[in-house]
Order: structure tokens, then C-alpha cells, then sequence
């Protein structure tokens, strides 16, 4: 069964802005994620200039032998990505549903400060759905 | 509270757009009629109000059981609180004090003088708390209806 082990979202300047696991494969503690966030980020960053293409606009998809990990950014620089299973259909969807959560539950909340890291219980709870909805389609399949 | 400024001054926001809805939909959905009974104002508050400002009547509009005089309108998900995640630290306020001054506004421009406030009311079954728009009419609207 396809499963999605973490998920992060990264600022414009690399910073880790929210964090969550879904199980024990991939959790991370605290520090240890905000080195990969900002590990990511640079790698990101330096993808778009080693790409032998004109205008690409970094690494979108990344296949290890353990997991694959899905990264969508979007027009502002923030990066959404997840850290998956080998093989997990319908990451690029994900991304987009979590990027429209995000424009809805952090971007609308006047109490959000930009760029800082989110603390808002309805993005938390329709995270949690969107995900739920996720894995009960791929279990019908 | 450090943050009832803030409530009031969303209030306040809400009081001016009240008094020019009221203004406008009087000339325009209503003929410039006036309406002088208790039952009537809040009526058009729950249905032509809200149509104009969210695009649907009020899910709901009732007497309270407490106290003469008071009635409330409730909203499931209110626009103005649909997105917003209250932070911990700022316990009780309702950016629904927004529409809780709108209604003022228009009460008030009607000649139904009101106390208006926004809270949150947590619902069986639902996952969110809905909004509820308490309206506590000032006593001069109870001896005008006695009048009538």
C-alpha cells in the first residue's frame, strides 16, 4: 500500500515553515528537519542551474531506492514536497490540494505572518482530511 | 484584553458598511418602504441582508429563550471566520464582531437600536463551532411594539 511519510513546506529563503509525519518511517526530530528543509532548498536551487534544458525551474521529482520525494514550488518560491513510498501515484495532485489549502487556511488568516511558520488549526484539520481522502482512493484501487 | 481594541475597531468597521447596506437595499429591493415591526427588520437582516453580503439567507433565525428581547441569527460557516484559525493566545474574539456591527448598523439606521455581538457556539456533529449573530434590542424598541 502506497503511504506518504512526511510532509514539509519551505519558505522563499529555505526556512521550514510546517512539518508533519505520518508514521514512523521518515520522522524526523526537529533539527533534523530544518536540515533537510534547507538542504532541499539548496539542492533546488543549484538543480536549476546545473539543468543542461534553458528555463527549468528546478527538481520536481526525486526516485531513491527506500522512498521517492515529490516537491512542487510555486510561483512565490514556496516549495511543497512529500516524502513517499517507491511508486506512489498522485503526488503532483496532492501537492496542488495541499498548495490550495494553503492559499485558503494560511494565506486568507490575518493572524499568519508571512514567511513564518504556520500555526493554523483549520490548515491542520483539512490537511488531515485532504490526506485521509488521499489513502481512501489509493485503498479503493 | 489587549485585543478589545481591535474587536471594537473590526465593529466599528462593520457599523458603517450596516447603515449603508440598510440605505441601499431600502431604495432598492424594498421601494423605500420603511419597516416599523420587530419581526420585519430582522426578517429582511436574515434574508435580503444576507443574500446581498454572502449570497444566501442566514441558516438561521431565532427568539431567544433567556431573555425578552433577544434574538439570534446563526451561521454555520460565516465567510468573514470560514478561513481564519483564531490564534490560542487571543481566546474569545470573533472576527465575526465584523458582521455583528453590520447588523447594528442596519438596526440602528432602521430605528431598532441594538447590542450586537458575534460568538462561537460548538454544534453536535459539526466540526467547527457555528457563528451565532446575538442581537439584544435596547428597551425603547420593547415600548415602541407595545405602542403598536
Amino acid at each position: 500500500m502506497a503511504a506518504i511519510y512526511s510532509l514539509y513546506i519551505i519558505n522563499k529563503s529555505g526556512g521550514l515553515i510546517f512539518y508533519k509525519d505520518y508514521g514512523s518511517k521518515g520522522r524526523m526530530d526537529t533539527n533534523d528537519s530544518l536540515r533537510v528543509a534547507s538542504l532541499w532548498h539548496s539542492m533546488h536551487a543549484i538543480s536549476q542551474q546545473l539543468s543542461p534544458t534553458n528555463g527549468c525551474s528546478g527538481i520536481e521529482l526525486l526516485e531513491a531506492d527506500t522512498f521517492d520525494l515529490h516537491c512542487f514550488q510555486s510561483l512565490t518560491g514556496t516549495k511543497y514536497f512529500v516524502v513517499c513510498e517507491t511508486g506512489t501515484q498522485h503526488m503532483e495532485a496532492l501537492l496542488k490540494v495541499i498548495y490550495e489549502l494553503y492559499t485558503d487556511y494560511v494565506l486568507k488568516n490575518p493572524f499568519y505572518e508571512m514567511e513564518m511558520p504556520i500555526r493554523c488549526e483549520l490548515f491542520d484539520i483539512n490537511l488531515t482530511q485532504a490526506i485521509q481522502k488521499d489513502r481512501v482512493a489509493l485503498l479503493g484501487r | 484584553n489587549i485585543f478589545h481594541g481591535k474587536w471594537i475597531r473590526l465593529e466599528d468597521a462593520g457599523y458603517a458598511v450596516g447603515a449603508r447596506v440598510l440605505e441601499l437595499l431600502c431604495h432598492r429591493d424594498k421601494g423605500n418602504r420603511r419597516e416599523t415591526r420587530l419581526l420585519g427588520i430582522l426578517s429582511f437582516v436574515h434574508s435580503t441582508v444576507w443574500k446581498v453580503l454572502f449570497g444566501k439567507v442566514a441558516d438561521s433565525l431565532e427568539k431567544g429563550t433567556e431573555h425578552e428581547d433577544e434574538y439570534m441569527i446563526s451561521e454555520k460557516d460565516l465567510l468573514v471566520n470560514k478561513y481564519i484559525s483564531i490564534p490560542k493566545d487571543m481566546g474569545t474574539f470573533n472576527c465575526g464582531a465584523f458582521v455583528a456591527g453590520i447588523v447594528r448598523g442596519v438596526l440602528d439606521g432602521a430605528g431598532f437600536p441594538a447590542v450586537v455581538t458575534a460568538h462561537f457556539v460548538p454544534m453536535e456533529g459539526l466540526q467547527r463551532p457555528r457563528t451565532t449573530i446575538l442581537i439584544k434590542f435596547a428597551e425603547e424598541v420593547g415600548t415602541t411594539r407595545l405602542l403598536l
